[in-house]
């Protein structure tokens, strides 16, 4: 299942997905598709050790939330293979970024390019944010904050049975607002769970604009490193930082890497928006055509039909 | 003479969870306070010190439980809910994971006053989908809470009684049933938790003054079997007391409102418990007393419903077991 394409080429097939999906239904959590496409590529086409998909290639439709009568319930972990000692788990914290993640699963070749015509459809599982059962998801972060902590509750129990596979947390900079995940740090540190680690997304957003704008939070970079953790800040785009990163020696302790990223970046256009990158939605039919002209060249493809 | 016994959770939690080694034993920095103490000492693989992070306590319970371990999380019921609502919700309710919570101090059983009372538990926890809810009334259902709760294939939430804890019954917990203490045909009574304790002070003098009550203990709070309860409330003459410590919104009495409106009974209820207030810092009699849900509330109740006085005094009420606030069986913190 690895390394059939290289990273950089699974990360441009992202954004080009991403962009071809907003254009068409008028909208998309883009700018995320921007600052992510390396990280998930690394992440899915290199880092995690994950066995293939055990789920159809074309998601299931919803079939119920989980209740001790639903014998058919299923989390949409299995698109990342099967729980196993070897392999490594992965939690998806920011829910926002579900499209970029589904558009990932496509370019990884876990799931067919026809489940994006099922985002966001009354009975489907592919939603707008991420649920349990969405594709590449083990639980709903559509809260965020949470998906630090459980990770380490997974890394904790896995240590106790002294299990080879990691736990990894693809995570945002946004919601290291919120207070939890310094908890999560705190305990992540304090029992020792070098089988955790995190990427996190570092492009500066959240809903209401820049986050210097909305509530500033200081260095990062030291705060984390102040509460014990090994981390380390590289540039988000760079593929092969990312590489020397996860080999970094981090006994004892979780690894944190601080991926900086742009939210634009491959789609200049984009910068046209700012400040309100979260979610992007076009504002008029010339505004959609001008963004689909400059963004396709950007990418290199040509402008989406719709 | 009611029998009285020291700490059943110490070791009922201890002999159950040391023989099923997939559980973890999470504390709140709550640890003696929550009688876990020895169970740490004597068992520290199985113990997590969550310290003061009951975010993080709640969703790292629902990892552990993603990694095949059953984690109980001790803590006082309060700190189980109204700060980590949202993870209480996202990582362990929604995903239905094997989670037992145990919250202590229930109601007004700490004198610590509104941040430590969980008067409004009930009502929250019963709202939750997948989620089931137990409040322990003596001994024997504190020392197999454990064991029975944990067949339970999602969360449960369970209230539990520390240090002095009478023996009212003399068989276990089993999840759906109800314990019928008292035949009787003019007055229902229905209780719960430590209410049951402070109804039974006035049976006999109730009974004396010729008035037959039919009085049931309730420890399944969700899923509530009311089959089991249906023909009872609809044979009794007067109507229904309720007695919970907890707000008479939302919680057993409510419960009992929901039942006699959906099958059409017409009968009478009143609610004993906290009536829409918070409480504050004092004794468990003295709160009772002063909040209008002890044995006396209780006879008020029926000489309203049958319109006359019993002419019941002090005298006629069995003793208040009163606990000593610093006795060896109590717990070393508030």
């Amino acid at each position: 299942m690895k390394n059939k394409l290289n990273s950089e080429d699974i990360a441009l097939g992202i954004r080009r997905r991403v962009f071809e999906h907003c254009i068409k239904n008028n909208g998309a959590y883009l700018s995320q598709a921007c600052s992510s496409a390396e990280q998930l590529a690394w992440l899915y086409n290199e880092a995690l050790n994950l066995g293939d998909s055990i789920l159809p290639s074309v998601p299931e439709k919803f079939k119920g939330v989980p209740n001790i009568n639903n014998k058919s319930y299923k989390t949409g972990a299995g698109y990342n293979g099967p729980i196993g000692s070897e392999y490594d788990r992965l939690i998806f914290a920011p829910a926002h970024y579900a499209l970029v993640a589904y558009a990932t699963l496509i370019e990884v070749g876990r799931m067919s390019p026809d489940a994006l015509s099922m985002f966001n459809k009354d009975g489907s599982s592919v939603e707008i944010i991420g649920a349990e059962h969405s594709p590449g998801m083990e639980m709903h972060n559509g809260t965020l904050g949470i998906g630090l902590s459980t990770a380490a509750g997974i890394a904790y129990g896995r240590k106790l049975k002294n299990e080879k596979g990691q736990t990894c947390v693809f995570m945002s900079d946004g919601e290291l607002q919120e207070g939890q995940i310094w908890e999560a740090l705190q305990v992540s540190v304090y029992y020792n769970l070098d089988n955790l680690w995190a990427i996190v997304d570092v492009n500066e957003q959240q809903v209401d604009g820049a986050m210097s704008d909305v509530l500033d939070i200081g260095n990062i970079h030291k705060k984390i490193n102040s509460f014990g953790a090994k981390c380390i800040e590289i540039d988000g785009h760079d593929i092969n930082a990312m590489r020397q990163a996860k080999n970094e020696n981090h006994i004892g302790k979780p690894l944190i890497i601080l991926a900086r990223t742009s939210p634009y970046k491959g789609m200049k256009y984009l910068k046209t928006r700012f400040p309100r990158l979260h979610y992007v939605r076009f504002k008029s039919e010339e505004e959609r055509e001008k963004m689909n002209n400059e963004i396709s060249k950007e990418l290199g493809i040509s402008p989406i039909q719709y | 003479m009611i029998e009285v016994v020291n700490k059943p959770y110490s070791y009922s939690f201890k002999s159950y969870a040391s023989k099923n080694k997939n559980i973890l034993c999470l504390s709140g920095d709550l640890t003696s306070s929550c009688e876990v103490d020895i169970f740490r000492d004597e068992y520290p693989k199985q113990f997590i010190s969550m310290g003061m992070a009951e975010q993080n306590m709640m969703s790292f319970a629902g990892g552990l439980a993603m990694s095949g371990f059953v984690p109980f999380i001790h803590t006082f019921g309060v700190f189980a809910y109204r700060r980590p609502y949202d993870q209480l919700l996202a990582s362990i309710a929604y995903p239905c994971r094997k989670v037992r919570i145990m919250g202590f101090l229930p109601g007004i059983t700490t004198p610590a006053g509104m941040t430590h009372q969980a008067i409004e538990d009930i009502s929250i926890f019963r709202t939750i989908p997948n989620m089931t809810v137990i409040e322990t009334g003596d001994a024997s259902e504190v020392e197999s809470i454990c064991e029975e709760v944990d067949k339970i294939e999602g969360p449960v939430y369970c209230r539990i009684l520390r240090g002095s804890v009478p023996r009212l019954f003399n068989t276990p917990l089993k999840i759906g049933d109800i314990r019928i203490l008292n035949r009787g045909n003019d007055i229902m009574l229905v209780t719960t938790g430590i209410c049951t304790e402070e109804a039974l002070r006035a049976r006999a003098a109730i009974a004396s003054a010729g008035i037959s009550i039919l009085h049931v203990h309730i420890h399944t709070l969700k899923p509530f079997e009311e089959k089991k309860i249906l023909d009872l409330i609809s044979n009794v003459k007067f109507g229904v007391i309720t007695m919970e410590n907890h707000l008479v919104n939302g919680g057993l009495g409510t419960i009992i409102s929901e039942i006699i409106s959906k099958h059409g009974l017409s009968k009478k209820l009143i609610k004993l418990g906290l009536n829409d207030t918070f409480a504050h810092g004092g004794s468990k009699q003295y709160l009772a007393k002063y909040y209008g849900f002890d044995a006396y509330a209780l006879i008020n109740s029926i000489e309203d419903f049958i319109g006359q006085k019993l002419n019941i005094n002090d005298k006629d009420l069995e003793t208040a077991r009163i606990e000593d606030v610093h006795s060896l069986s109590k717990a070393e913190a508030l």
